[in-house]
């Protein structure tokens, strides 16, 4: 094939698409409308379950299953991250040395480190009531974790963080997720319906039936998977050396 | 559309966008990215989806940056390791690089 009719294919393909995206464009509705099909049944089913944030019962009610996919997505992906950065035969891991750290930094990163790790414990263990949920939260508090390697050094962050801890925690709340879901099924309804549980109070803590639940699940697997994927990360720029080579 | 607060933070998302593809270095293009992030979620806000919102700050803005300047750091590592040289390769993080 030459470089002509290469292109000629490439702008026959472009074309083709730019038509189909304009067609489903043009159908599209309108920008920023107040009511929408969608958004009306899913308030009112949320509202029937007493769960307070309609993005939580989307997530973990009406659509829990996919959520089950995409925690899947997480975790395989971060499996397979964790086997492409293992430390291969002709690696070497050095001993991370003391460092020093700029005065200002250490106090901020130390300041703000616990208040960051309390907000993302926070935004996941109000995820049916408010913004935020397992996902979000679970990313700030690993986030947060790492400030410590700011504000004090690499051996200080590996002290407080034992990896395989954290890998174990990843593996059993996906685990956690897909009991729970097979728990629904043993109380006699479907795969992951929220009905085993009573829905409690509207707009309190424990309030939702399964929802809270799967969202503490989905909060934790990750906060270990963000921990776990940044570890291996941290490991390959700062631990591990090529044979032969000694960066001081 | 009409919301002239819409307009200005669309604005500026697609001028971090732009500023994100013509910055070369890799470490200004991810701190770069992470302005994107922090407009995106702005841009969630104001669109009324604060869950999104959230997801693109903690992802997008300290996540996806944080995991590119790891990788940076570790590709300019293995490169100063092959040619023999010391110095730094002068790309952002100066005074851990500095220190050591």
């Amino acid at each position: 094939m030459t470089r002509r009719v290469r292109l000629l294919v490439l702008a026959l393909g472009g074309a083709g698409l730019a038509a189909l995206l304009v067609a489903a464009c043009l159908d599209l509705p309108g920008f920023g409308r107040a009511r929408h099909p969608y958004g009306t049944r899913a308030v009112h089913a949320s509202l029937a379950r007493h769960t307070a944030n309609t993005i939580a019962a989307v997530n973990f009610d009406q659509r829990a299953f996919d959520t089950l996919g995409e925690m899947t997505i997480l975790f395989a992906s971060v499996l397979g991250t964790v086997v492409l950065l293992r430390q291969s035969r002709d690696e070497k891991r050095a001993a991370p040395e003391a460092e020093r750290v700029a005065a200002p930094v250490r106090r901020y990163a130390l300041l703000v480190l616990p208040v960051a790790v309390v907000t993302g414990l926070y935004i996941v263990a109000h995820g049916q009531l408010s913004p935020g949920g397992g996902f979000q939260g679970g990313v700030v508090a690993a986030t947060a974790l790492h400030l410590l390697y700011l504000g004090a050094d690499y051996r200080a962050l590996t002290r407080v963080r034992p990896v395989g801890a954290f890998e174990i925690g990843d593996a059993l709340a996906t685990c956690s997720y897909l009991v729970l879901g097979l728990a629904c099924l043993l109380a006699g309804a479907a795969f992951l319906a929220n009905t085993p549980l009573p829905y409690g109070t509207f707009d309190t803590l424990a309030s939702g039936g399964t929802v809270p639940l799967l969202n503490a699940a989905v909060g934790m697997e990750v906060a270990c998977a963000v921990v776990v994927l940044l570890a291996h990360f941290l490991d390959q720029a700062v631990e591990i050396e090529e044979e032969g080579s000694r960066s001081g | 559309m009409d919301d002239p607060l819409i307009v200005v933070t669309l604005l500026l998302v697609a001028a971090a966008a732009t500023a994100a593809v013509a910055v070369r270095d890799p470490v200004r293009q991810a701190l770069v990215l992470s302005v994107l992030g922090l407009c995106l979620a702005v841009l969630f806000t104001v669109l009324q989806a604060p869950d999104v919102g959230l997801s693109q700050l903690a992802v997008g803005s300290a996540l996806t940056p944080l995991l590119l300047m790891l990788a940076v750091r570790r590709v300019g590592r293995r490169a100063k390791g092959t040619t023999g040289t010391t110095g730094t390769t002068g790309t952002g993080d100066g005074e851990r690089e500095k220190a050591r």
